[in-house]
């Protein structure tokens, strides 16, 4: 499925995503990690109140949207169900293991020049365009 | 309270952000992804832009003694580069690349109300769950050897 490239929308969302980091941090003094913040929600440990209510937030903003555009969001997507249901798990498991996706270590890792983080993302965005090609390209797509 | 709130708030500045610029949209996430084919790079302008904002703004909050709502910045202790670290980060991408959500996208595309993200986010729950215990386990019985 082709999709348009949106390069003003992708600077304004990044730029939010940024700033919404940067926030977590001054006045949280947290990394805005959505794998930390799952887990520390389904797994309670220590202080899980602040991680519900970014979580609230965060599914919430749909909502925001709707009331400000009045467009309903809708995702696009042909992935077959048996595929979404692998892929959440091996997600799952990956960023446990790996101890961070691409918001807690792609853009908060490596803005505190985090190694780990450096060789985390280079290693998943690999991952990706490799799986991607394989999907697409070897085996013909779903 | 004002802490609860102040949170929710920064979350909706993030779904938001993940909504605005497309990425909670797998089709367009696995564009990114697809070189050889139907090629959609808005998703470097995102995370570019994200991580611009963030180390730009980090660089002013981490040089104050703490955060406004608590006694210390928690950062990660972790230095090493280990085997979990990379296995996990790949198994990341696999992932990532066969359902095109990562769990920063999932999350906020649960407001779509669609049966997509929250087969995804209930499975991905799943695997957080089950490599958690799992990891235990692993550390109990080198605890006992």
């Amino acid at each position: 499925m082709e999709t348009t490239f949106t390069p003003l929308q992708a600077l304004m969302g990044g730029s939010l995503i940024g700033t919404s980091a940067v926030a977590l941090m001054g006045l949280h003094g947290r990394i805005a990690g959505m794998t930390g913040i799952v887990s520390g929600v389904i797994l309670p440990r220590g202080d899980w109140g602040w991680r519900l209510a970014f979580l609230i937030g965060a599914i919430g903003a749909t909502a925001l949207i709707l009331l400000l555009t009045g467009m309903p969001f809708s995702i696009e997507s042909t992935i077959p169900s048996w595929a979404v249901l692998l892929g959440g798990l091996l997600v799952g498991i990956g960023v446990t293991f790996g101890g961070g996706c691409t918001s807690g270590h792609g853009v908060c890792g490596i803005a505190r020049l985090s190694t780990r983080s450096i060789l985390a993302t280079a290693t998943f965005m690999a991952a990706t365009f490799t799986t991607v090609f394989v999907i697409r390209h070897l085996l013909g797509g779903f | 309270m004002l802490r609860l709130a102040s949170a929710t708030a920064i979350g909706t500045v993030f779904g938001l952000g993940i909504v605005i610029s497309g990425m909670a949209n797998p089709a367009k996430v696995l564009n990114f992804f697809d070189l050889f084919g139907t090629w959609d790079p808005s998703l470097v302008l995102v995370m570019g832009s994200a991580l611009l904002v963030t180390f730009i703004g980090y660089r002013f909050v981490l040089k104050r003694p703490a955060p406004a709502f608590d006694r210390k910045f928690h950062l990660p202790a972790k230095q090493d580069v280990d085997l979990p670290l990379i296995a996990g980060s790949a198994l990341f991408g696999i992932g990532w690349g066969i359902a095109g959500f990562c769990p920063g996208g999932a999350i906020p595309a649960l407001g779509s109300g669609q049966p997509g993200p929250l087969i995804f986010v209930a499975a991905m729950i799943g695997g957080i769950l089950g490599a958690t215990g799992l990891r235990a386990a692993f550390f109990r019985r080198q605890a006992l050897a």
